[in-house]
């Protein structure tokens, strides 16, 4: 029997097993199997293949999207970035625009694509300029739903569907305007959205509570749901997580993409007469917790709400609109069959 | 020589002698009866929604216009258009009085289809200029009173790389009826160079589609190098970048009009963070002149137009000759007929009262002393 365990012992590969070096020689623990080491061959197995992120940035022209997503990512990702005119017309009608980077942190590879909407909201009517983007939204989903139901399908079906979409608000400081309740209202049922204030360097802390209060009720009066959803959270620990997240929800951001010295360090900023805006600092705004909720701490569950939940809804549907009795029958709610519509 | 002889050569002579006429006083006369009469003036305030519209407003001439201001939410901005709401206030410094009007736009800019927003702006500053007409054309011309709109602040949002096509189409809509100011709102979201940027884009952009904003007029010759210097200086920053507070904070020692950050205090009335001053001393110095602007050249644009088009005022104004050239339009036929169908009645009611009264003074004169008709 000691043999035994003392064969097994040895098998177990270099992650700090049951081998614990101890002063007065190796102590077998007879209780560990070992399961844990697949954490380990999931972390290899995901570092060589690399993440996926698809990120759609929704707002008026001028709200600082570009410079945001530069600012997120440190690096030069955002669509005005590649163009070499860089073009600042608004275009006539809203065109959605992709631009994939590779980006590399500590041996960890993602593939990062920003999908812009130049166009959004910015002519003198806007009615129905929502409709290109939920369509493109619904298109990345038909592709891979394509590629899935294939008979011979690929290892690793490409995932272009939007995991994200960050809608940014005006800093008005009063409410929201019937523009961003129509989008949010609709998309926010067919992708996750993260609404932000941007520029938010044009209001004072006071002016920036009230805001965020009143955005928050007027999305809870108008039934939307921003991510993180209540709906979506798994247990307690999830809740309680998310709770603070929601309370804090929408977040005032300011971006930039220059430096400046301040205190002896350089610190991305922005520099005015009367002060530098330390785009880091949580006392002057929250982009840091909308890096730490997009990036350092919700990206996976981003990504599984989306193949999951959105994903799925649209494949229920799809799959069954020759047989909407089928679908009633199975008992699956109106409101998700119709929730892809325009 | 005698002061005769001085007098007879034509000499410009001294106040104090004879020679000294004395309509040199006539300024000081008119002065002092204006600022008996006190100044009109009215200013429209034109932007999006949470643009900081009202809060430069009271900036600008230290008072409350707004004290029970509700901002509807965004269920209840679908449902409106756009009003007109004018606050009339009467401001008074070192004995002048200034009887300010300020008409706001809420609405504007505000719903998903804003295609049609301004032609209620539109309708409200023809419908000032009508009146003022239809005032002058009158027979009593003692109270004239000026509701035309002398000046129209446009905001711009500082968020965008220019004008939006909303405000290129406005200001072309309304450059021919009002003096056009326009003005980069909420100018503390901007850094110098940004700013800087944004000013030399929107004059590009006027330019561009020929709009015809409001044009300080030079200094005259004779004024001092300081006024000189003033005028060049607000003529190159135009549009002002302004930002606007209701608050006072505690800045270096004193109290200053300014907003808080986290980051530091900008401050309102210094030149060196925004132009709010410079506003306020084009706004003030040259009153007079967009009077006169609005009075000589919109005014009379639309009156030209307007006495073209119609040669007929309402029924208690001038009534004015047709032109001969251009016949009546069919809506005019249409009034034409209404009109003169009125006058018959008109003239039918005056001749039963006429006849009435011829029985009433028969029967008046049978029974003994009966009014006199």
């Amino acid at each position: 029997m000691s043999e035994a365990v003392m064969a097994d012992a040895m098998v177990s590969p270099a992650v700090g097993g049951p081998y614990v070096e101890k002063a007065g020689g190796p102590v077998v623990d007879f209780s560990y199997v070992g399961i844990d080491a697949i954490l380990e061959q999931m972390r290899r197995k995901a570092m060589k293949q690399g993440f996926e992120l698809n990120i759609m940035v929704v707002g008026q022209s001028g709200l600082g999207k570009s410079t945001l997503m530069n600012t997120l990512f440190k690096s030069k990702v955002s669509r005005k970035s590649v163009l070499a005119t860089g073009q600042e017309k608004i275009p006539k009608t809203i065109e959605i625009k992709s631009i994939s980077h590779d980006i590399e942190e500590k041996g960890v590879r993602m593939k990062l694509t920003v999908i812009d909407t130049p166009g959004f909201g910015d002519q003198i009517n806007n009615e129905n300029c929502w409709q290109p983007i939920m369509k493109f939204i619904n298109d990345q989903y038909e592709a891979y739903l394509q590629e899935e139901i294939n008979i011979n399908r690929k290892k690793r079906i490409p995932d272009s569907r939007v995991h994200c979409c960050i809608y940014f608000i005006p800093p008005t400081g009063h409410c929201l305007r019937p523009l961003d309740v129509e989008f949010m209202r609709r998309l926010s049922k067919v992708v996750n959205i993260v609404p932000v204030i941007a520029k938010a360097d044009t209001l004072t802390l006071e002016e920036r509570d009230f805001f965020k209060k009143k955005i928050r009720e007027e999305l809870r009066a108008n039934g939307i749901d921003v991510y993180p959803q209540k709906e979506f959270d798994e247990d307690a620990e999830d809740r309680m997580i998310n709770e603070k997240i929601r309370e804090m929800i929408p977040f005032a951001v300011v971006g930039s993409d220059q430096e400046y010295q301040v205190n002896g360090r350089r610190l991305l900023g922005r520099k005015t007469k009367w002060g530098t805006i330390e785009v880091e600092n949580i006392a002057h705004c929250e982009f840091a917790y909308l890096r730490d909720l997009l990036i350092r701490s919700h990206m996976q569950n981003i990504k599984d709400i989306t193949s999951s939940i959105h994903y799925e809804m649209y494949r229920v549907r799809r799959l069954n609109e020759n047989n909407t009795v089928v679908a009633r029958a199975n008992g699956i709610p109106e409101h998700h069959l119709a929730a892809h519509e325009m | 020589m005698s002061q005769a002889d001085k007098l007879k050569q034509g000499q410009f002579t001294n106040p104090e002698t004879p020679g000294y006429v004395g309509f040199a006083n006539l300024p000081n006369q008119v002065h002092r009866k204006s600022v008996k009469k006190g100044f009109e003036f009215t200013l429209m305030v034109v932007g999006e929604s949470g643009l900081g519209k009202s809060t430069l407003i009271n900036s600008l001439f230290l008072t409350d216009l707004y004290p029970e201001r509700v901002i509807p939410g965004a269920a209840e901005k679908i449902e409106r258009t756009v009003q007109i709401e004018a606050s009339t206030v009467e401001i008074e410094e070192r004995g002048v009085k200034l009887r300010l009007t300020v008409v706001d736009t809420p609405g504007y800019g505000d719903a998903i289809n804003s295609q049609d927003c301004f032609s209620t702006i539109i309708s409200y500053i023809d419908d000032q200029f009508e009146r003022y007409l239809h005032d002058e054309s009158g027979l009593n011309r003692r109270h004239i009173v000026d509701n035309r709109v002398h000046c129209c602040f446009y905001f711009i949002s500082p968020l965008g790389h220019g004008l939006k096509p909303l405000d290129v189409q406005f200001m072309k809509a309304i450059h021919n009826k009002v003096n056009v100011v326009p003005v980069i709102a909420k100018a503390d979201t901007l850094t110098l160079r940004e700013r800087e940027r944004l000013k030399r884009r929107i004059l590009d952009e006027i330019d561009e589609h020929g709009i015809k904003i409001y044009h300080l007029p030079d200094a005259e010759s004779d004024e001092d190098e300081d006024f000189k210097e003033q005028t060049r200086i607000l003529k190159a920053s135009i549009p002002f970048a302004v930002v606007g507070s209701n608050q006072q904070i505690e800045a270096k020692g004193k109290k200053v009009r300014g907003r808080l950050y986290p980051w530091g205090v900008v401050e309102v009335e210094n030149p060196e963070h925004n132009d709010f001053l410079k506003l306020r001393i084009m706004l003030i110095t040259h009153m007079q002149d967009l009077q006169e602007v609005t009075q000589d050249l919109h005014y009379e644009n639309f009156r030209s137009d307007r006495l073209k088009r119609g040669g007929r005022l309402s029924s208690h104004g001038y009534i004015l000759p047709l032109s001969p050239a251009k016949g009546p339009e069919p809506e005019e036929t249409d009034k034409d007929m209404i009109l003169q169908e009125k006058e018959a009645e008109l003239r039918r009611m005056q001749e039963m009262i006429a006849k009435m009264q011829l029985q009433m003074q028969k029967q008046g004169d049978g029974e003994g002393d009966g009014p006199h008709v």
